[in-house]
């Protein structure tokens, strides 16, 4: 799992279903080029914007409870 | 084993049921058929007076499929039918073996095949013997052949369950289901020292969460795992024989038959051995595991052997394997629902030292 | 960071064998949600159907039995008599529950069993490879309806839900779907009050949801979440079909 950022995403249980990537609002998941070891691309993360506010529908959406989602905390 | 001290006048269907209680059953789900209804119906106000559970299920399949789940929960749980109901039964019995459930199953067999009627039979020795429903597994299975064998068979039959975590079958008949004997209950007290039943589902609390099933889709040797460790715990099974001998030590004439027709064979016998002739009776409790190598002496010694039963021929195949001389084995069978008398018995007898 | 979502407890770690888009690993994702937050994953019990979610004993995790087709509701009838206290769910596809269990669940629910169960609706059979279903739409192909689903042949699709309504001892049935995250949060509400109504021993509680088969139904993913929403919503409609919990005391 590639933490630390706001979506994690457990590359090896995913199966590129692409619910994430049509329910993401900001358009920041997007399909690998290469696939995980049971041969499926799968889905990556990319908030070059910084348009994500952590609303988890993509989590929500997920049929692998693959995804992690976290929000920064206020300081 | 200890008796109460107070004799009542039961019926074998409720003197069953009880002793099922007095076992330690807690856990009873039937449904009606001819000649058992009295099982379900003691159960159905006996049970909850003992704190138990009964259900009236839907269907014999719900009701074995109850079993199935009591078990799962460590309870002692029971089911009882008759022959049309116990051919519904198969699918939970062959999963419990698969599963490796501890429960009890009571057939007060009829006369079939469909159908058939409602008279005492012996026509599902080949279906409890040799495995009724799918899959290579074997299950010890009783035939009492008086209601105080009966009950302390229902105990021994808790016992072995638990003991080796298998279904276990009282295989009985609708006669002496009906039939009324006076009988002294025991104090239930288990002859054998019994695992801990680790495996039970109830709720993960301060340990790993544990599944139970039978299915091993992986890859075959899963499965063949799964098989050979069975056939090793059948194998300790087979040492759980049970069987009586009556006057078979010099008999020339071995007479084999279980259940009630061993009974009424030791009428046949008495009278054989008052005009002289030398029978003697071979009677299997367990008819599995049977007692191949008692029959096998006890047979290769006699110079005839008949075997007596209330169908076509089903036991008599296994006292061939066992004795091994097709030439002297003779069949006497009634298959319809009435019972051979030990006149009729002993008169076959005769025919056999003409 | 602070969490926002993460993998519920009562999931293990292992990767589920479903194929991709199918809606149950997200339904046994909302059930161990609604384990997790009602703090029942130590006393839960569950109950794994015949079909494809036979290996639910490998993805829950807390204590699950496999049981014969179609009999979960028998097998759990009995382990919630035996241990009143536990939580006992059926989980159980639309072969098993509304073809070879129908006695089944039309009893349990009779008897007003205090029981969950998660009804999954895909309208195929999936393990076996994509036959006709009790719940199979008129028209629709399959491999055992190859010119789609004569309903003079093979009758009308099944409305389980509805069926089981007429039934006194059911308290709750809802219908609901997994389509998109409203109906996802709508679910996961049905779930938990199913559930909440075995603690507050309501009785017999009903979820069916309606799922996306997209191998079977030969749809991408996203085509076979808009099959549901133009197709199966038309006929199974969403919505509390019956819901008598208030007026009913616990048991």
């Amino acid at each position: 799992m590639n933490k630390g950022q706001k979506v994690n995403i457990e590359k090896e249980k995913c199966k590129s279903c692409g619910y994430c990537i049509h329910f993401c609002n900001k358009g920041n998941l997007s399909l690998s080029k290469a696939v995980n070891t049971r041969g499926y691309l799968y889905i990556e993360f990319n908030d070059k914007e910084n348009k994500c506010n952590s609303c988890a529908l993509c989590a929500l959406m997920c049929p692998e409870a693959a995804i992690e989602v976290y929000k920064e905390e206020k300081k | 084993m200890n008796k109460t001290g107070k004799k009542i006048f039961i019926n074998g269907n409720e003197a069953i049921a009880e002793a099922a209680i007095i076992a330690g059953c807690r856990f009873y789900a039937g449904y009606p058929i001819t000649p058992q209804n009295q099982i379900p119906e003691y159960m159905s106000w006996r049970m909850p007076e003992a704190g138990g559970v009964f259900i009236q299920a839907e269907s014999e399949l719900a009701a074995i499929n109850m079993v199935f789940g009591a078990s799962l929960t460590g309870t002692r749980a029971m089911t009882s039918s008759s022959s049309p109901g116990i051919s519904l039964k198969q699918e939970g019995i062959s999963y419990m073996a698969g599963c490796e459930l501890p429960g009890v199953i009571v057939n007060m067999q009829r006369g079939g095949p469909g159908l058939g009627n409602i008279q005492g039979s012996q026509a599902d020795y080949f279906q409890a013997t040799k495995g009724g429903g799918h899959g290579d597994y074997r299950m010890p299975v009783l035939a009492p052949s008086t209601i105080p064998e009966a009950i302390e068979h229902v105990m021994t039959a808790f016992d072995l369950a638990d003991m080796y975590r298998t279904p276990v079958m009282l295989l009985s008949d609708g006669i002496l289901g009906q039939m009324m004997e006076a009988v002294e209950f025991p104090v239930y007290k288990s002859k054998k020292k019994l695992p801990e039943k680790d495996w039970i589902l109830d709720g993960a609390k301060n340990r790993k969460p544990r599944s139970v099933f039978s299915l091993m889709m992986q890859n075959p040797t899963i499965l063949e795992k799964h098989n050979y460790k069975l056939a090793e715990k059948y194998k300790k099974m087979e040492t759980e024989v049970i069987h009586e001998t009556y006057l078979a030590e010099d008999a020339e004439i071995l007479v084999c038959a279980y259940g009630i027709m061993g009974r009424i064979c030791r009428g046949a016998i008495d009278m054989a051995r008052k005009e002289g002739v030398k029978a003697g009776l071979f009677r299997p409790v367990t008819v599995w595991p049977f007692a191949s190598e008692v029959v096998s002496k006890l047979g290769k010694k006699a110079k005839k052997v008949l075997v007596v039963e209330l169908n076509l021929g089903q036991m008599v195949e296994d006292i061939r394997l066992a004795v091994e001389d097709n030439k002297k084995i003779s069949f006497f069978g009634k298959p319809g629902g009435a019972v051979a008398t030990k006149e009729e018995i002993f008169a076959k007898i005769k025919e056999l030292i003409k | 960071m602070k969490a926002v979502y993460t993998k519920p407890i009562s999931l293990t770690e292992t990767a589920n064998s479903y194929c991709p888009g199918c809606g149950h690993g997200l339904v046994h994702r909302l059930v161990a949600e609604v384990i997790d937050e009602l703090g029942v994953r130590e006393r839960t019990i569950g109950i794994a159907p015949v079909g494809c979610a036979v290996f639910a004993y490998d993805y829950f995790n807390f204590d699950v039995t496999e049981a014969p087709h179609g009999r979960p509701p028998a097998v759990a009838t009995a382990i919630k008599r035996c241990l009143p206290d536990r939580i006992v769910f059926t989980y159980q596809g639309d072969g098993d529950l509304a073809s070879i269990g129908t006695n089944e669940i039309i009893h349990a629910a009779n008897r007003g069993e205090n029981i969950t169960v998660i009804f999954i609706n895909n309208a195929v059979y999936g393990m076996t490879g994509g036959q006709m279903a009790p719940t199979t739409l008129e028209g629709m192909k399959t491999t055992t309806t190859t010119k789609g689903r004569d309903v003079k042949v093979a009758g009308h699709p099944l409305r389980v839900s509805e069926l089981l309504s007429s039934i006194e001892g059911a308290v709750y049935i809802e219908r609901v779907t997994v389509i998109d995250p409203a109906n996802v949060i709508k679910a996961k509400k049905a779930i938990k009050k199913a559930f909440q109504n075995q603690i507050d021993k309501k009785g017999f509680s009903f979820v069916e949801v309606l799922s996306p088969c997209p191998i079977n139904w030969g749809l991408k993913p996203l085509d076979a979440l808009k099959f549901i929403k133009e197709k199966m919503m038309e006929y199974f409609k969403l919505g509390v079909i019956k819901d008598s919990t208030n007026s009913k005391e616990s048991k």
